[in-house]
């Protein structure tokens, strides 16, 4: 396996790990207008993810970081390309960070309620803007010879890439409410569990639909005619098993589950761009691949032994952190923010 | 404003505004740290109570630094993409370095250090604080080994007209790395330190709470003092290392637009004329200049119109070379003005709580309250002193900031994201300081804890 091919699997292991832990941090925040009744059970949904989501979000920062490292041309075509979608997408992240952390210091009842609603949103528009971002980078973008893309309107917002937004802001709200359901109790927990059950059959659809468009404007199902195929059956797979789980009150078999769902369609979409890492619509010659937008052999030699030896530190401190908050959060806990 | 001047805009505001909280999280943590492990060796409460207090005001600019540097992150291939393929393959890696080091170590650890309280032993909460202050130092480490590398350009070779990296050691071991380090992350323990200082001098003026406040003022005077004087030092480093890889912006910082006499005379104000390209007048010392770069009495500097006439041997003809001499020249006095400033207040402040004759010496308690915006200001002027005097390039000699922006992205889209991002950055700011401000009014130890229900809108808020 070359260095290439190896950061390519870094790159999508780290967006992999981001959309699942970061994934229930949005359901999280976007079940608060939706399951909570009062801000005393909007605050309960947040401390849920309260000392985790912050270094949830790092896997995304992370994965820029070895973007950048590993093929900068990738990192300098899509970050220039999406100008307006990021500056759209850095704007929900302000939102939803600057909301959780000063919602703990609300000013008073009318501060905490905008807070909550700045948490909302954000959780709502973030997850979109990828998936728009996704689905329109696997569609192909207007890519030139020298790498620069420039997209209008209706390259990155079109029937599948909103589709593709509202499949991931769906996957997102199910790992999330699944998530509620194995870290609440109290009056919060039995709605998540029901607000679930809708949710899922939303997502069969929304599937179902992601599926046929992106048989008709991708090519995934042409460069990957098997792997496509089984990774959306297992997809399905997972997401029904979830249900299940989650009917029959195996909380932590259901949020496997549901992560799974995450984990796969992450990683089909990374497989079926493989080797490429953005797509020209205009010419395939014009593809940027794993070759052609690296960095040289040094530096990806150096970041891989770099990443090798920092990553079971990260991934032990964080596991850590997991267990040393793992009991539920109670209706009645009042967590000392001071 | 062209596309150019719009991006350079964005990025000078972003980077302002995100090196406000920077420094601010940076230097109140390491002290908050030093607050934990104080409690958890000598078992006070009173320890435990400034911790939680200062704590506060810590988280507070902590999540704007983080959600702004989200920004700075992504901003390079946003508004540089140019800028973003020439260095690629030397620039990403200590960013993804410093992702992976330091902002997984900040994030997991305040979460541990916020919630595990009543879950975990009190060292362990001690060392969580550590943790997260190593995490920010950390990433400081990282972001200015990159920076360093735009200022003087090492561990490379070109190949086909780009730099390739080939010795990492040579980019951690960079010489304006090991100058410019100490004096960021000493600015940034100043900066904690006279905001606590001066939050606690405010306390005291009100008497309130005197014994919390004294301890409080005393352990943010000795962080600023020594870190005051090892700015210095490192300061007067970092001029040196400029005379050899960066002679255009020490030039510029000293509006030295002719080679100066030897020995070399230091001015401290000058009336610069960048149309003629001379002085109309200065007030100049004698010797210092000499000093400055050389550690010497004797010693000539190179000026402005001799560099230029080497940079456009070396570099090409046909490009001004020389930066806005004022804003270069202006800046540092700002900075260096200012440092000077803080080390003498910390001195003062240390010495009279020693003897515990602050209480009756209101003007200095008044002084250190208007200490707490100076050091914002100094290391702003220290960055736009270090960025704009490297102009016209973003890589020292390399590569220039006409080449580093984006080409697709037009000047309708960075308006818009211009009005955005600083609306957003001013609105941030403000509420920031407001809540700020309502911690301060609070007594730490929460028995006027009402909850007031104060309008952030109302007529109060913004009156005195």
């Amino acid at each position: 396996m070359t260095l290439n091919e190896i950061w390519f699997i870094l790159v999508s292991v780290l967006f992999i790990g981001f959309f699942f832990l970061e994934g229930f941090d949005f359901g999280v925040g976007m079940s608060t207008r939706l399951i909570a009744r009062n801000s005393k059970e909007r605050e309960q949904l947040i401390n849920t993810i309260g000392p985790f989501w912050d270094a949830n979000e790092v896997w995304l920062l992370t994965a820029g970081g070895a973007i950048f490292a590993a093929f900068p041309h990738w990192y300098a075509t899509m970050f220039s390309g999406y100008y307006i979608p990021f500056v759209f997408f850095l704007l929900a992240l302000i939102a939803r960070g600057v909301g959780i952390e000063y919602s703990h210091h609300p000013i008073n009842e009318k501060w905490k309620n905008i807070w909550h609603w700045l948490i909302f949103g954000g959780s709502v528009l973030a997850p979109f803007l990828l998936g728009v971002l996704f689905t329109s980078i696997l569609r192909g973008m207007p890519i030139d010879e020298n790498m620069t893309m420039w997209a209008t309107f209706t390259d990155y917002v079109n029937v599948y890439s909103v589709v593709g937004g509202i499949a991931v802001v769906l996957l997102t709200l199910v790992h999330g409410l699944t998530f509620i359901g194995l870290r609440t109790d109290g009056p919060v927990h039995t709605r998540a569990l029901s607000l679930l059950n809708k949710v899922y059959f939303g997502l069969f659809g929304g599937l179902v639909v992601f599926a046929v468009l992106t048989y008709f404007n991708t090519d995934l199902f042409t460069v990957r005619p098997i792997a496509t195929p089984v990774f959306f059956v297992a997809i399905v797979l997972a997401a029904l098993l979830g249900f299940i789980f989650a009917n029959k009150g195996k909380e932590g078999w259901a949020f496997t589950m549901s992560g799974l769902t995450i984990v796969l369609t992450v990683a089909m979409l990374f497989v079926g761009l493989f080797p490429r890492v953005m797509i020209s619509s205009i010419d395939p010659a014009f593809n940027l691949t794993i070759t052609n937008a690296a960095s040289g052999q040094y530096t990806l030699s150096l970041m891989t032994k770099i990443a090798c030896t920092l990553l079971p530190f990260v991934l032990g401190y964080q596991i850590w952190s997991y267990y040393v908050f793992r009991k539920r959060i109670r209706h009645k806990d009042t967590v000392n923010y001071k | 404003m062209d596309v150019l001047d719009l991006a350079r805009f964005q990025y000078a505001a972003t980077t302002i505004f995100h090196f406000l909280f920077v420094p601010l999280s940076i230097g109140t943590i390491f002290i908050v740290a030093i607050m934990e492990t104080l409690y958890v060796v000598k078992k006070k409460q009173i320890y435990l109570d400034m911790a939680k207090f200062w704590g506060k005001i810590f988280l507070l600019s902590f999540a704007i630094g983080v959600v702004t540097g989200i920004l700075q992150e992504f901003q390079f291939g946003m508004n540089w993409s140019e800028y973003s393929r020439f260095v690629g393959d030397v620039f990403g890696a200590p960013l993804a370095i410093e992702a992976l080091l330091a902002f997984f170590m900040e994030s997991t650890f305040i979460g541990i250090w916020i919630f595990g309280r009543e879950k975990l032993p009190k060292w362990v909460i001690a060392f969580s604080a550590w943790m997260v202050s190593i995490g920010t130092l950390l990433s400081a480490f990282w972001i200015l080994a990159a920076n360093s590398f735009m200022q003087h350009p090492v561990g490379i070779e070109i190949v086909d007209g780009k730099p390739v990296l080939t010795d990492f050691m040579a980019l951690i071991k960079n010489g304006q790395l090991w100058v410019e380090f100490p004096h960021v992350v000493l600015g940034a323990l100043a900066t904690g330190g006279l905001l606590v200082g001066g939050i606690s001098a405010y306390k005291l003026l009100k008497k309130q709470n005197i014994e919390f406040f004294r301890k409080s003022l005393n352990i943010a005077m000795i962080v600023s003092l020594i870190s005051g004087i090892g700015i210095a030092f490192s300061g007067h480093s970092q001029a040196q290392y400029l005379m050899e890889t960066q002679p255009m912006k020490m030039a510029a910082s000293e509006a030295l637009w002719e080679d100066s006499g030897d020995p070399a005379s230091w001015a401290i104000i000058a009336d610069m004329d960048t149309e003629e390209m001379k002085n109309n007048w200065s007030i100049e010392i004698p010797y210092l200049l000499s000093v400055l770069a050389y550690n010497d009495f004797e010693g000539s500097v190179e000026g402005m119109k001799t560099l230029q006439a080497t940079y456009e041997k070396l570099y090409g003809e046909g490009v001004n070379y020389i930066p806005p001499v004022k804003t270069v020249f202006w800046s540092f006095r700002i900075m260096a003005g200012l440092g000077g400033l803080m080390v003498i207040a910390a001195m003062l402040a240390l010495f009279f709580n020693k003897k515990n004759k602050l209480n009756s010496m209101p003007w200095l308690l008044k002084a250190l309250i208007w200490m707490i915006p100076m050091p914002f200001i100094a290391n702003t002027a220290g960055w736009i002193m270090t960025e704009i005097g490297r102009q016209p390039w973003t890589v020292m000699g390399l590569f220039t900031t006409a080449q580093s922006v984006s080409p697709n992205v037009t000047a309708g889209d960075l308006l818009f994201s211009n009005i955005v991002f600083c609306g957003s950055y001013l609105i941030l700011g403000g509420i920031m300081v407001y809540m700020v401000i309502r911690v301060v009014k609070k007594d730490p130890y929460g028995q006027v804890d009402v909850e007031e229900d104060v309008d952030l809108l109302s007529k109060e808020a913004f009156g005195k």
